[in-house]
């Protein structure tokens, strides 16, 4: 193999900032846009990382959030609709050393892009996810998407859509992810960390974020994201930690049966031992994926934070193990002995 | 009793059974044991799709054609010497490829009135004299293979499975074959099941033996082998030719080799074969789709390997976007198309090459790409090199094409020297100074291959339309226009890096044949037959289609016909009209089957007596 371009070892460690994230492209996203924040945390978070800036690759496919590559001063492939995953998978598995993020919406991930998001989930390259969530199609002005709630009313449903729409973290769950967060547009520093351990994780990161369209879904997650309702309407999930939220931290989540329930912790009923305790690392995806119902029932805090983190094998690096294996058995490969292979017979 | 040699020039095998009885197996051990023994050799497998269709029905009916002969052959043969069916089905569904006179050997004991019926007979073909034309040889094939295979531990099911052995073994009696080399793929092949090859040893030698013992077997057939050039030889098949020919330009280029694909007959063998180069360091993807399997062979280019992805028309056909996304992102990768019978799902084990115009024209807005198609299964290792050499020089998508004729069709191929193979040159530039990532090289109009993980040379690509130089998101008119020209100049001036056009016979005459594709050996065959009866017949078949070698149009005009033979209704054709305003005349077969050679040789006669 072709020796690439040996990067010399940096005598101190390279010092970096948001701006050398940040690229000389104008940002087209509507004023006012969650993008926009999305963006700058990633390019604040960046520099703390610790790789040299070469070493990003951010890959998209179509939608408002797929313009991102063009705003990160990094290398980027902003692809076609739906598809980022599968180029993705090819860039890591062609160089494993490289930091791949996929950067996707909704409508890009779950509906055209839905077999290669759930592939991506399984294979467990170690690429990270960021979706945004936006529940509605920016880009095309304003159709429902596969995340938008039933009965909601778009360009192209008047009457309300009568789709069931899909639990992006349930689905990524079932998918077979390791490592399955969600995040707030609104957030910056929750979601600083949450991109963080993601990068950290080794394997298939997936974070959702809540997304606000503010021209044609706007607040769409405002209950989650706005101080006045926030507390009493998201609990974030703390490994090791009881399920506690509430303004005051004077609420809980329970078991009642197999189906969650809040409690007050107030009313001298209930204490903190009675309560649901979070584990991410466990390798059951029972508990985050029970978690993951949670936004699906009327009254129930949206859980936020990181809902399952393990480590399995990449698949990269299964690859390069065959490799190796295949080497050791039999030698590396001679191509001279390839092509005389088999039965051979010599014309005088 | 004496037995008789006669030594004959060739021969036409039909080996027909039903779908899973072997006739697969035993054909290709007849060609491996004719080409060893140095003649040439020429194929074709015909299959249905079904993996094990009823037994006995005509649905379910496998062949297996193998010419071999002394002399320098490009078909596997029109009609067939002999025809091995091994029930009434194989007889009614090939009987018509049998010549006059030819030897027919048939399996009575499957010649039941159940079975019979299943193939439509109403009487028994072998007994209503509706086969007097032919040299019937009825065997007992069945009840032959269990008395040889009495005294093993098989079941009567294991038994009756070792019966395409036993015709196997009379066949290598009636054309002097050693049966070695079968032995040694029996080893290899049931090294595991030593029962198997114990049993499989056992009915070669009888059904070798019963023809050397009985009456009805009096002559057997010598075929001296062709001349050939010298140097070594293998048999190979069109499929196993592109995954060496891919693995080649990867070890020559110095590229590790990325493949994505999705199971699709008939591409999935160059996946199973690529598979096992792992310490090649080739990295084959089996992926969700055919879209992600073109999308990793994208991201694996970008990433700076060697990207290649196979399929056929049907999966193309999903892979379209993305190759137009690699097109304008101007990334170097190999899309090989194994073309079948379309439209839609077609006939996915017959053979067509009726995608030529969706190779060309089969994506969304102005979307030129090299095309280059093979020519016979030997020739796919040469041209999917050449395809690797143009993408990566050109920094462009290149089209492959192939077609199931001869992906499945295997012939003898001098292997080819390492060291001759042509030089594939790679750069990744590193100097950050006036670096832009479309800034073209002033020749080839390639931009920098310049990959994630350098330092300094950070930018985006990506499906938007750039501007020229900089490669950022332009809506510019005159840009959008100047960046569709500078693509289409790109493809285009790779017709001056091309070899010169071969025309096989003079330069000029009456009649132009204008062949591409798996119908050379056809087109060669007729043209070779009518020039040796003096008619002015000459032949071009073309590997390099877009873009066309530059002296396509002078060739043409030296001739006052030219005959535009393809198994579609004239997609060349319709190319050459548009582009030379040439009145080529078209023969067009659309049958799943390949040209036989006298079909063209017809239409070569018409013409010259001016019929048309």
């Amino acid at each position: 193999m072709k020796k690439r371009a040996s990067r010399p070892i940096p005598v101190a460690v390279q010092t970096l900032t948001k701006g050398d994230f940040t690229s000389d492209q104008d940002v087209r996203w509507c004023p006012g846009c969650g993008d926009y924040s999305i963006l700058a945390q990633t390019q604040r978070i960046l520099p703390d990382l610790g790789i040299p800036k070469e070493d990003f690759v951010f890959i998209s496919g179509i939608g408002c959030s797929s313009r991102f590559p063009y705003y990160m001063n990094t290398y980027g492939f902003h692809t076609i609709h739906g598809r980022a995953p599968t180029i993705a998978a090819g860039v890591k598995a062609a160089n494993p050393d490289l930091s791949v993020w996929v950067i996707t919406g909704d409508g890009d991930a779950l509906s055209i892009g839905g077999n290669h998001f759930i592939h991506l989930m399984r294979r467990n390259l170690d690429i990270n996810v960021l979706l945004f969530n936006n529940r509605i199609y920016g880009l095309t002005k304003g159709q429902y998407s596969p995340t938008s709630e039933q009965g909601k009313k778009t360009y192209s449903t008047p009457m309300g859509s009568i789709d069931n729409p899909f639990n992006p973290i349930s689905l990524a769950l079932a998918s077979g992810a390791t490592f399955v967060a969600r995040s707030l547009d609104r957030d910056p520093e929750h979601l600083r960390s949450v991109i963080k351990s993601a990068f950290d994780h080794k394997g298939t990161s997936f974070i959702e974020i809540y997304q606000n369209c503010n021209v044609y879904n706007d607040g769409a997650f405002f209950t989650y994201t706005e101080k006045e309702t926030k507390a009493d309407n998201t609990v974030f999930l703390q490994h090791g930690e009881p399920l506690v939220f509430g303004k005051d931290g004077d609420k809980g989540i329970c078991l009642n049966g197999f189906k969650p329930e809040v409690v007050s912790l107030s009313d001298g009923t209930h204490s903190n031992g009675d309560l649901i305790t979070h584990d991410q690392f466990t390798e059951d995806r029972t508990l985050a994926y029970f978690l993951s119902r949670m936004t699906e029932v009327p009254g129930l805090p949206h859980p936020i934070g990181i809902f399952r983190s393990v480590e399995h094998p990449c698949y990269e690096g299964m690859m390069t193990e065959q490799i190796n294996t295949a080497k050791e058995r039999m030698g590396d490969g001679d191509l001279d002995a390839l092509l005389n292979e088999g039965d051979t017979w010599v014309v005088e | 009793m004496k037995k008789q040699k006669q030594s004959i020039e060739e021969a036409t095998i039909l080996f027909a059974s039903d779908s899973g009885g072997g006739a697969q197996s035993i054909g290709t051990q007849m060609t491996e044991a004719s080409a060893i023994a140095g003649n040439d050799v020429a194929t074709l497998p015909d299959y249905p799709a079904e993996i094990r269709a009823p037994a006995g029905s005509l649905a379910g009916i496998s062949g297996f054609q193998l010419r071999f002969s002394s002399l320098t052959i490009h078909t596997p043969g029109d009609l067939c010497d002999v025809l091995v069916a091994m029930n009434p089905a194989a007889l009614k569904v090939n009987i018509d490829k049998l010549k006059p006179n030819g030897i027919l050997i048939v399996d009575t004991d499957n010649f039941a009135p159940r079975n019979l019926r299943l193939a439509g007979y109403s009487s028994n073909p072998l007994e209503d004299g509706s086969l007097t034309q032919f040299q019937v040889f009825p065997i007992e094939l069945t009840r032959l293979t269990r008395e040889a295979l009495k005294d093993t531990d098989l079941t009567q099911r294991e038994i009756d499975r070792c019966k395409n052995f036993y015709a196997l073994g009379m066949v290598c009696w009636m054309y002097n074959r050693p049966m070695d080399y079968a032995f040694q793929w029996l080893e290899e092949k049931f090294a595991t099941k030593p029962q198997y090859i114990e049993a499989n040893t056992l009915a070669l030698k009888a059904g070798n033996i019963y023809c050397e013992v009985t009456e009805q077997f009096a002559t057997s057939y010598e075929i001296k082998p062709a001349k050939f050039a010298p140097g070594k030889y293998r048999n190979i098949e069109g499929n196993m030719a592109t995954a060496l020919g891919l693995v080649a330009a990867s070890q020559k280029s110095g590229l590790q080799l990325v493949y994505g694909s999705y199971p699709i007959t008939p591409a999935s063998t160059i996946l199973h074969e690529l598979a096992r180069y792992r310490n090649f360091g080739v990295k084959t993807m089996q992926m969700e789709d055919e879209i992600a399997a073109v999308g990793v062979a994208i991201g694996a280019a970008f990433s700076g390997a060697l990207g290649a992805t196979g399929s056929s028309g049907p999966g193309i056909a999903l892979k379209a976007e993305a190759i137009n996304l690699a097109m304008i992102a101007e990334l170097p990768m190999v899309v090989c198309n194994i073309q079948r019978a379309g439209p839609s799902t077609g006939m996915p084990t017959k053979t067509e090459q009726a995608d030529l115009l969706q190779m060309f024209y089969g994506r969304n807005g102005e979307s030129p790409l090299p095309v280059i198609a093979a020519s016979r299964p030997s020739d796919c290792f040469e041209t999917v090199y050449e395809a690797c050499r143009i993408a990566i020089k050109y920094m462009t998508p290149v089209i492959f094409m192939s077609d199931l004729y001869i992906a499945f069709g295997a012939e003898p191929w001098l292997i080819p020297q390492v060291s001759d193979l042509p030089a594939i040159d790679v750069h990744f530039p590193t100097d950050t100074n006036g670096f832009e990532p479309y800034l073209r090289d002033e020749v080839t109009l390639a931009r920098p291959w310049a990959l994630p993980g350098t330092p300094g040379l950070e930018h985006r690509i990506g499906g938007l339309e750039k501007e020229d130089v900089s490669g950022n998101v332009s809506y510019d008119p005159d840009n959008h226009e100047q960046m569709v020209h500078l693509r289409a100049e790109k493809v285009a001036r790779i017709a001056d890096d091309l070899p010169p056009t071969e025309i096989f016979g003079e330069p000029s005459g009456e009649l132009l044949v204008l062949s591409w594709g798996g119908t050379f050996g056809a087109v060669r065959t007729a043209v070779e037959h009518k020039q040796a009866e003096s008619k002015s017949v000459s032949h071009v078949h073309l590997r390099y289609l877009n873009p066309l070698p530059k002296e396509i149009g002078d060739i043409m005009k030296g001739f006052k016909k030219v005959l535009i033979p393809e198994l579609n209704l004239g997609q060349l054709r319709l190319l050459i009209r548009a582009e030379y305003m040439v009145d080529a005349v078209g023969l067009n077969k659309i049958q799943g089957q390949p040209f036989h050679v006298f079909e063209i040789e017809s239409k070569i006669h018409e013409m010259l007596r001016g019929d048309v």
